[in-house]
């Protein structure tokens, strides 16, 4: 504010930041210890390990729950859920999203309302007929509920509206000077999209990537629901199985490990493309 | 455009010249066409089915894609929801009681949410402030990692008798030589009340305030980050002026930061509000709804109906009820911004 702050109360106001900060890293820090904790004990209790090793992390890169699946295979499934779905979604939503940012036509309203009250509903709204339509469709072995493709299908119909509004959002905020100007000098409608719109649109399609991507990464409730050959297990799910109800002989270093795994490498990119993330869902919310 | 793709000699027919003159239609709704057409079949049709599924009583014996049609049993999947009924299903299940969670629950944590996020901005924004950049870089971090990760990692540290926190607690007692057995504390499972008188008619278990507390830790950053960039848009001659004016800094927050706080903060808490009301991650992982479905919201409820009991229908009727609180939620959250477009300070 406006005043220059005294030494007392600048000492005062670094206690108190000293102490979030220490809330904030306790639980991460507690992980890590046990992650890296060298006794291979199933319940270590300290912050930190009197000995430290990878063990931990070899162990659930070979099998992580009792299930006969490995991490890379997990890691693989997550990965195409999450990137397949996030990829679609944004190929077929952007077109959409540019319409709704830019052109005034009958029914717009009615598609915006459409939109959003999907976008509001949680997967579990849709689980229940979601699960029995695409359980009808059996094709000899294949059966459409219990594939990747069919938790694909499912994870898709909150994915899109999320997209097209993530979009719409940035989209707004590109000024329309270039588009018009392009619109004049004879440029068709695709040559506008293609050749101005989606260059310009580039960070803010990098970033809907990434939050469809994140959204996917972690899915539970319908993979959960759908799968149930250990094949085709994702990460979220191997890590419920390490810590739910039946969860009594994981190790904790084990589960820690995983969970390092699994969030690390999201989180990292998270920091990298915070800056865009935040204004992005503001922006999203308030239009 | 349309006088240039006219201008040919020969007098344009009736649909020449519709054609011409419906390009930019045309091209809108090729355009929506994609997405539209897969949240056609994906969304809407599923959204239909399952208003007709509500009406049956559609259970594991329908599911076969050769197997019979379940039976319409009207509105009885509602009644027995509303009437407890499903209780005998569902042992403990009361959907008013449900309801009354689920909204208290949302509502306490986004005020915690916005309260700590909007102090701890304006901490961060004090003039002068040494390690800034440092203590935003470490106040990010619930809000980069993966909420499922998190309320896995808080779940493992509830443990009774292992868990970091009762751990932490019995090594703090230790100091005052507090015996550790004092610190065995159920945090997710005990089900008597630890604040009986709080709400009356409630019953708000320990898991209540181990959730409220972790769902603390994972808000706040959000309401930080927003509040972070309203802050840094807000004048100082604001504060110049009030301080020539006499205001002393309690006076400037109230009547300078809050007010232009207040633009940012409406959408963000109604997205904090919609998020909340559906977390499931947090509850399912790490209370799992207990004790006694004390602390279950209605997505957990209406998971355990398809996953536990494969009450389909049943399922089915209850995630109409969703989707109406939503909608209205939904239209709330439409109006009061709509009401703050128009908040204008400056």
């Amino acid at each position: 504010m406006y005043r220059k702050m005294g030494l007392g109360r600048q000492l005062l106001y670094q206690l108190l930041c000293l102490f979030i900060t220490l809330t904030v890293l306790f639980p991460i820090l507690w992980i890590v210890g046990m992650s890296l904790d060298a006794r291979d004990i199933s319940r270590p209790r300290e912050l930190f390990p009197p000995e430290i090793s990878l063990q931990a992390y070899e162990r659930v890169l070979k099998l992580p729950t009792n299930n006969p699946v490995t991490f890379a295979q997990l890691a693989l499934n997550s990965l195409m859920l999450a990137g397949g779905v996030a990829l679609f979604s944004l190929a077929i939503g952007v077109s959409c999203a540019y319409i709704l940012s830019r052109f005034d036509f009958r029914m717009r309203r009615f598609v915006m309302l459409a939109i959003i009250t999907v976008l509001m509903l949680p997967a579990i709204a849709t689980l229940a007929p979601l699960f029995v339509m695409l359980n009808r469709v059996q094709i000899a072995d294949f059966n459409l509920r219990n594939s990747l493709l069919g938790v694909g299908i499912a994870m898709l119909s909150g994915a899109l509206p999320f997209a097209i509004w993530n979009l719409k959002g940035y989209l707004d905020t590109i000024p329309t000077d270039l588009s018009e100007a392009a619109r004049i000098d004879g440029a068709s409608y695709n040559q506008t999209f293609i050749n101005i719109i989606l260059p310009l649109a580039t960070p803010a399609l990098a970033v809907t990537f990434f939050l469809g991507f994140l959204t996917g990464w972690t899915e539970f409730v319908l993979s959960w629901q759908f799968l149930t050959q250990p094949k085709t297990f994702t990460l979220a799910m191997a890590l419920w199985n390490m810590v739910g109800q039946y969860s009594g002989d994981t190790p904790w270093s084990a589960f820690a490990a995983m969970a390092l795994m699994v969030a690390l490498p999201v989180g990292i990119v998270y920091l990298l493309l915070q800056k865009y993330i935040v204004s992005g869902l503001v922006v999203g919310s308030v239009k | 455009m349309a006088s240039q793709a006219a201008s040919s000699n020969k007098q344009p027919t009736k649909f020449q010249r519709w054609w011409v003159r419906s390009e930019t239609s045309r091209n809108i709704w090729v355009y929506l066409f994609p997405a539209l057409f897969v949240m056609a079949i994906i969304t809407f049709i599923p959204l239909l089915y399952q208003l007709w599924m509500s009406f049956t009583d559609y259970g594991i014996t329908n599911l076969r894609w050769d197997s019979a049609l379940p039976n319409t049993v009207w509105l009885k999947n509602y009644s027995d929801i509303f009437s407890g009924k499903l209780a005998a299903k569902l042992p403990n299940f009361n959907f008013w009681r449900l309801l009354a969670f689920n909204l208290f629950w949302t509502f306490t944590n986004v005020f915690f949410h916005v309260i700590l996020g909007v102090l701890i901005a304006v901490l961060l924004n004090q003039k002068g402030l040494w390690f800034k950049g440092f203590y935003r870089a470490i106040f990010i971090l619930p809000m980069v990692l993966p909420n499922l990760v998190i309320a896995a990692i808080w779940r493992n540290m509830y443990d009774p008798n292992y868990g970091a926190i009762n751990v932490a607690l019995q090594n703090i007692g230790g100091l005052f030589g507090i015996p550790p057995e004092q610190f065995i504390i159920r945090w997710l499972d005990q089900v008597n009340q630890p604040i009986p008188w709080l709400f009356p008619g409630m019953p708000l278990p320990l898991s209540y305030f181990a959730l409220l507390f972790a769902n603390m830790w994972l808000g706040w950053p959000f309401m930080t980050v927003v509040a972070t960039g309203a802050l840094q848009s807000i004048s100082n001659d604001y504060y110049e002026a009030a301080n020539i004016d006499g205001a002393n800094s309690r006076q400037s927050f109230f009547n300078i930061t809050v007010p232009l706080l207040r633009p940012a903060m409406v959408p963000a808490i109604m997205y904090g509000l919609i998020t909340t009301f559906n977390l499931f991650n947090l509850i399912f992982f790490i209370s799992g709804g207990g004790p006694l479905r004390q602390t279950e919201i209605m997505v957990v409820t209406a998971f355990n109906l398809i996953n536990g009991q494969r009450l389909y229908g049943m399922a089915a009727a209850f995630s109409v009820l969703i989707f109406l609180i939503l909608l209205g939620l939904t239209l709330l959250t439409n109006y009061v911004t709509r009401a703050t477009e128009r908040y204008d300070v400056s």
